[in-house]
């Protein structure tokens, strides 16, 4: 039979019924009809993917602290496609947009291929490759003379996180080495985690049994914008009961907000005077869970101490948040406060939730711990569809650490960013400081060298332009990223990671997870370049730096670390990929609290706000204190977070930028969103050219008119405005950072602004 | 030898999207790329230029702060049967080099791009905007041809491309079914899914044979808050919407102000 380009297609045909039929003569029956076609013509400049037997290896995504398990296609040895892992607890399956463009990451134009040094100026751009060899050795040249020099708590570490082994292993080498400065970014968990050790006095962080919650208040949580674990959060609204009710607390109509039962605009960083406003109506109507605020809980109402000092009882304090009063803090209408405090007191298991977007920034103690209060007041504490603590994942034993005198002065320095101080007992890191505090000294720079793990501080620091000021300052920058961020473009040498599917990594419990869990990323493929694991970086630099900080690392590599470390857990992860660690049977957990009188305590013992005249004061909303003067900036400005868009370490993959929406972005620049009241006002229409400017800078923008934004706001999303990576990303947009800064949390030092005074202006 | 046309006996695949289950957060877009190696550029604002074999739409209520509402919509081929459900889909019927076709044996609209010359009377024709042409020829940086599925050929500079419903996994699966000794006609509904609909982190998406009774899109398509778009035009797309706002609905057609949303459906099923 003469196959030509006209009857090829009833080739094809005929062969699919002929196999029907069960009278085909080859063993491969249906070749691709546009493959068939291609034989008949030649398009030699287009590639022909390699074709090969199709197999699937199981591993985590690390590309976000989501640790959803992923299942990736191979084609002989290609990996081709990464896929939701169905049996994962996690994810069940599913995957952002981030996860399922994964392998962007791994073959893309943003990858650092080698160990670099700089040539030319910081961020220029020339670089020469150098070994391995050549690498480790300068840093740990580096670092021997900061020790040599008596100075060894210059050295700071800026990780992404402090969860895993990787940061633990980071810790050990800083304290060994003498430095108390390791530093990362903090987030709501942070916060929430402060809560908890003020009211139940144990370490853990904050779970959200959502699954099993029927009636959500979420403050403004973006838990279908990226909040939580993204796969977990998705899947969960998916699968969902019908009765179960989101209300969404927002001042701008987000994708959560629009698949909310409810949406609820409030005024922007008024949310803890709503939850306070709750309380009143709550307790002045009787309507909180009686059994638990008697027995289990301490400080609901006025209490005398020892001293014969009286002090404010929670309900005594939300007295002064009368709907009314809420009503003109927040704008919401006081018969909705109202009925909004009576449905949540009603349901069966209902679950306030908190972290404005994202959850990447912290807010204010007091309004963590107002939010909190509505849960302890309808008893939803370690009870299904309620609020868990999740304990912090304990590793085994290390050999004990020797240290010499030189490390051991170090340590007793203060750490740089006064996390941990008495100004700031409670905080763990804060690196939101490091910048301002760098430059507000004199001469020298605190931080002499600098080591940057997964992270990417330039872009992800509020106030780009003070972050530059300070890492101008500091005369020694590492940075061990994967990929050309900005970060990476502006140190002195690169000593570049594997990328995801190439390193192991071990992913603990995801943000807002009710139950712990531990997932094993498996490296899946070879690592494609001249790379190396940054833990077997550091053991190596470890070992070269001799005595006390070479004995602290007994271990060949990161893997043999990882498996000592993990150990009772590393043979089952090693082939399970994931374990689930049951909680604590639910009575025991409910009764035992941690603190001075064994209960939940609304007024918690420890000291929770600076300058109180009464240290035992329980939460009270303090309106968030903004940046700017009313007068010259009359409209305020919220970055937003969108699935699509990364405003986080790792970046947007091409695919991610090309789904960004023609009202977001328009070629490289960014569209703010403003309701079409306010552009009546400034004299805007849509698709305006417009210079937006605040305290903190300026920023050429377009107009976008949405209905969905608050009157007197402008939303810029966060995730745009790169200065590094390829064309893929880079001069696409504006960076919120470089609009907005940061505002200290008197009580913890977390940064707490939920936005920026700005003007918008016609260009 | 061209098959006939029985349509009550052969095979529908179509889909039906929840609308209520959308969040548009753009993971079905990323599994169709990955999917069908469909290509990327630096600058893909322009959307007339960007090639999406399915694209999420976002639509508004147009009311004032606070009332306002959105709802996303994402729109694959919509694969249509064509007036009177004969296969005559407003592409098929004008393209000159027979590089799209309408297959009888599944309802699934094919793209030949290597007989596609560039003409882009499909394009015209087509009311959904399926459809996209290759501009430049696709360009994978660094090592991203490594990651390039063999299952769908790259496409080149002057063709028209769009969604297979990917048929390549529905031909993958009879394979299978084939080497099973199994009857290839009859694939479990799990056999063949698209990747959009795996994709999809909510289960927005669901796909199956129309004509199938044990399929779920058989009964979800028949729920009274299910539409087609353009219904009037009676291209008879198998791809369905469901919604439980009326205001969707009727964005889903052009309803006169005095029409209900749900009309032209009513008039649909009075004809057949
Ligand atoms: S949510 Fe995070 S972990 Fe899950 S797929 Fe997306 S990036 Fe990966
Ligand atoms: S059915 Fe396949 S080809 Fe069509 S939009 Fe979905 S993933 Fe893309
Ligand atoms: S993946 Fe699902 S939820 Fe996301 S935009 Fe597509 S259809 Fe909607």
């Amino acid at each position: 039979m003469k196959i030509d380009r006209r009857n090829f297609l009833t080739y094809t045909t005929a062969a699919v019924l002929g196999g029907a039929a069960g009278s085909m003569l080859t063993p491969a029956p249906w070749k691709l009809m546009d493959d068939v076609s291609i034989w008949t013509q030649n398009w030699p400049w287009t590639p022909v993917p390699e074709a090969g037997p199709v197999t699937h290896k199981q591993s985590a995504c690390t590309l976000c602290p989501g640790g959803c398990g992923i299942n990736v296609r191979f084609v002989g040895t290609r990996p081709v496609k990464i896929e939701g892992l169905k049996d994962h607890p996690v994810n069940k399956g599913s995957l952002c947009p981030m996860g399922l463009s994964g392998l962007q990451y791994v073959y893309g134009p943003d990858r650092v291929g080698s160990p670099l040094k700089r040539e030319g100026k910081r961020g220029e751009g020339k670089w020469k490759k150098i070994t391995w060899n050549e690498a480790l050795t300068a840093v740990t040249d580096k670092l021997a003379s900061l020790r040599k020099s008596e100075n060894p708590q210059s050295l700071a570490c800026i990780t992404g996180s402090s969860r895993g082994t990787l940061p633990s292993l980071i810790g050990r080498f800083l304290t060994v080495y003498g430095s108390p400065n390791l530093l990362r970014p903090a987030t709501v968990q942070d916060a929430n985690e402060q809560a908890l050790f003020l009211t139940q006095g144990k370490q853990g962080t904050l779970g959200f049994d959502i699954e099993n919650a029927d009636f959500i208040l979420s403050f403004g949580s973006g838990i279908l914008d990226g909040w939580g674990s993204p796969g977990r959060m998705f899947r969960l609204f998916g699968t969902r009961k019908s009765e179960q009710r989101i209300i969404q607390i927002e001042p701008r109509l987000s994708n959560t907000a629009a698949k909310a039962s409810r949406w609820i605009g409030i005024n922007p960083g008024t949310e803890g005077a709503l939850a306070l406003g709750l309380a009143h109506v709550i307790i002045k109507e009787s309507l909180y869970n009686k059994n638990f605020i008697e027995k289990f809980t301490f400080g609901f109402n006025d209490w005398t101490d020892d001293a014969g000092i009286t002090h404010t009882g929670f309900a005594t304090l939300v007295e002064a948040y009368s709907p009314e009063k809420v009503s003109q803090i927040t704008g919401i209408p006081k018969p909705l406060i109202e009925s909004l405090a009576r449905e949540f007191a009603a349901s069966p298991r209902p679950l306030a939730i908190n972290g404005r977007g994202q959850g990447t920034l912290p807010g204010s103690i007091d309004e963590s711990l107002a939010m909190q209060s509505l849960n302890a007041l309808t008893g939803n504490i370690n009870q299904i569809g309620g609020i868990y603590i999740v304990p912090e994942q304990t590793y085994a034993k290390w050999p004990d650490l020797g240290m010499d005198a030189t490390a051991s002065k170090g340590m007793q320095q203060p750490r740089i960013d006064g996390a941990g101080s008495d100004q700031f007992p409670n905080t763990r890191s804060l690196l939101n400081r490091l910048p301002g505090l760098i430059n507000s000294v004199k001469g020298d720079s605190p931080v002499q060298a600098l080591l940057v793990v997964d992270a990417n501080p330039m872009y992800t620091l509020p106030d780009t332009a003070a972050t530059r000021k300070a890492f101008d300052k500091i005369p020694f920058i590492v940075s061990f990223s994967s990929y050309m961020d900005e970060t990476a473009a502006y140190a002195d040498y690169i000593l570049p990671d594997h990328a995801n599917l190439e390193r192991y990594q071990d992913i603990p419990t995801p943000a807002g997870m009710a139950h712990q869990t531990i997932t094993l990323a498996t490296p899946v493929i070879e690592p494609l370049y001249d790379t190396k694991h940054t833990g077997d970086a550091l053991i190596h630099i470890a070992k070269s730096l001799g005595g006390f900080v070479e004995e602290a690392f007994p271990w060949d590599d990161y893997e043999t670390f990882l498996a000592d470390t993990l150990q009772d857990h590393w043979s089952d992860l090693k082939e399970k990929g994931v374990i689930e660690i049951s909680p604590d049977s639910k009575d025991s957990a409910v009764l035992s609290f941690n603190t001075a009188s064994a209960k939940y305590e609304f007024c918690p013992a420890a000291a929770t706000r600076q300058g109180s005249k009464d240290s035992n004061a329980p939460s009270a909303y303090t309106p968030a204190a903004i940046e700017g003067d009313e007068k010259r900036f009359s409209l305020l400005l919220v970055p937003y977070d969108s699935i699509r868009l990364s405003g986080e370490q790792i970046a947007n993959s091409p695919f991610m930028t090309k789904t960004v929406e023609a009202t977001v972005l328009k070629k490289q620049m960014t569209l703010v969103e403003i309701n079409p009241k306010t552009a009546k006002t400034l004299a805007l229409k849509e698709g305006s050219k417009a210079v937006l400017t605040t305290p903190k800078g300026k920023a050429s923008v377009i107009v976008h008119l949405y209905e969905g934004i608050m009157p007197g706001l402008i939303a810029l999303p966060r995730g745009l405005g790169h200065t590094a990576y390829s064309e893929f990303l880079a001069g696409k947009g504006t960076n919120t950072n470089d609009l907005i800064g940061s505002v200290e949390d008197p009580a913890s030092g977390f940064d707490m602004a939920w936005g920026i005074r700005a003007q918008l202006s016609k260009a | 030898m061209k098959e006939k046309n029985d349509y009550e006996h052969s095979k529908r695949y179509g889909m039906v999207i929840d609308l209520d289950k959308c969040t548009g957060c753009g993971s079905c877009m990323i599994g169709c790329y990955t999917e069908n190696n469909v290509p990327f550029k630096a600058d893909e604002t322009n959307k007339l230029d960007s090639i999406n074999w399915i694209q999420v739409y976002k639509l508004t209520n147009g009311k004032p702060y606070p009332e306002t509402e959105i709802s996303y919509l994402p729109m694959p081929c919509m694969q249509c049967d064509g007036e009177g459900k004969l296969g005559h889909s407003p592409c098929v019927s004008v393209c000159p080099a027979v590089a799209t076709d309408y297959d009888y044996s599944t309802g699934i609209v094919s793209q030949i791009y290597t007989r596609c010359f560039g003409c882009r009377y499909c394009m015209a024709a087509c009311p959904y905007h399926a459809r996209k042409f290759n501009w430049w020829d696709p360009v994978w940086p660094a090592d991203m041809e490594k990651y390039l599925s063999p299952d769908v050929s790259p496409r080149m500079r002057g063709v028209v491309e769009k969604c297979s419903f990917c048929f390549h996994r529905y031909q993958l699966a009879r394979n299978k079914a084939y080497y099973e000794n199994r009857q290839t006609e009859e694939l479990g509904e799990d056999e063949y899914q698209t990747a959009c609909a795996e994709a999809c982190p909510t289960g927005a998406i669901t796909f199956g044979d129309l004509n199938n009774k044990s399929h779920a899109v058989y009964q979800l398509k028949n729920s009274p808050n299910a539409f087609r778009l353009l219904e009037r035009l009676e291209t008879n797309p198998k791809v369905y919407y469901l919604s439980s706002k009326k205001w969707v609905r009727r964005q889903g057609d052009n309803y006169l102000a005095n029409e209900e949303p749900g009309l032209i459906k009513k008039i649909d099923k009075q004809h057949h």
